[in-house]
């Protein structure tokens, strides 16, 4: 079983990513995901788009955006994973694989946002 | 308080069965709003493929547009869409369980609570919408 008082901490990420998801997740989805590549909207073409990235304030937000829903998805998951399908016996893993991902997620991001050229 | 459960006998087990979100409809809600999470990350991976794609040059990230047109792709970020619209909806719903404001002794109506979650969620969505958009 996890340590108990790692609980808080990992719900506090759990319900800050819940709320990143639930704001911006579907504007950038319906944006990105569906009307530019339908072509219902003219997207930012390339150059703009780097533009915008490149912000310093962007970066930011977007590593935001990253990676507190990841936090979310993992503290989702095991529960879903914990309650669903009853597996306690794999609780250990499941927990470093979901966190673990998380984790890995966020280093990613921070990465991919700090080599923007 | 007692633990009711204290005096079943030790050997009282209820097996679950594997299923049980199946029998009911509001288990099944709850298996589906903790499922939107799988689509949570995944939009995140798409999120951090097109960064990525932005980050090689102007090439890699048509190539990526492309991957994006593929119709796979497509019904997978639709279905995804209504997912975390669906946790959306349930979480802003959550905020008048979660808090009960209290005025003058009254407590304040559900929608009082969850209503500027909705217009957050309008006005942050059209500030996206209007970077992105914008000339």
């Amino acid at each position: 079983m996890h340590k108990r008082s790692n609980e808080p901490f990992l719900w506090l990420l759990f319900s800050a990513g819940g709320v990143v998801s639930a704001m911006l997740l579907p504007i950038h989805l319906l944006l990105f995901g569906l009307a530019f590549p339908l072509g219902w909207l003219d997207g930012p073409g390339y150059e703009k788009l780097l533009d915008i990235v490149r912000h310093p304030v962007t970066r930011v937000y977007l590593f935001v955006l990253c990676s507190l829903p990841l936090f979310h998805w993992a503290h989702r998951f095991r529960f879903t994973l914990y309650d669903g399908l009853q597996i306690k016996h794999l609780n250990e893993l499941i927990n470093i694989l979901c966190y673990g991902g998380a984790v890995l997620g966020t280093v990613l991001a921070a990465y991919l946002l700090w080599s923007i050229p | 308080m007692t633990n009711p459960t204290e005096y079943l006998p030790k050997s009282y087990h209820v097996r679950l069965s594997t299923y049980w979100w199946l029998t009911r409809w509001p288990y099944l809600k709850f298996i589906l709003r903790e499922g939107s999470a799988v689509f949570v990350a995944w939009a995140v991976i798409v999120t951090l493929l097109q960064i990525h794609a932005l980050t090689l040059g102007p090439a890699d990230y048509a190539e990526f547009q492309n991957w994006l047109r593929n119709p796979l792709v497509l019904a997978l970020n639709l279905v995804s869409l209504l997912f975390i619209i669906f946790h959306a909806v349930t979480w802003f719903n959550l905020a008048p369980k979660a808090m009960a404001v209290r005025l003058h002794g009254k407590r304040l109506p559900n929608l009082a609570i969850a209503a500027p979650n909705y217009v957050a969620w309008a006005v942050v969505s059209a500030a996206v919408a209007w970077i992105l958009l914008r000339g």
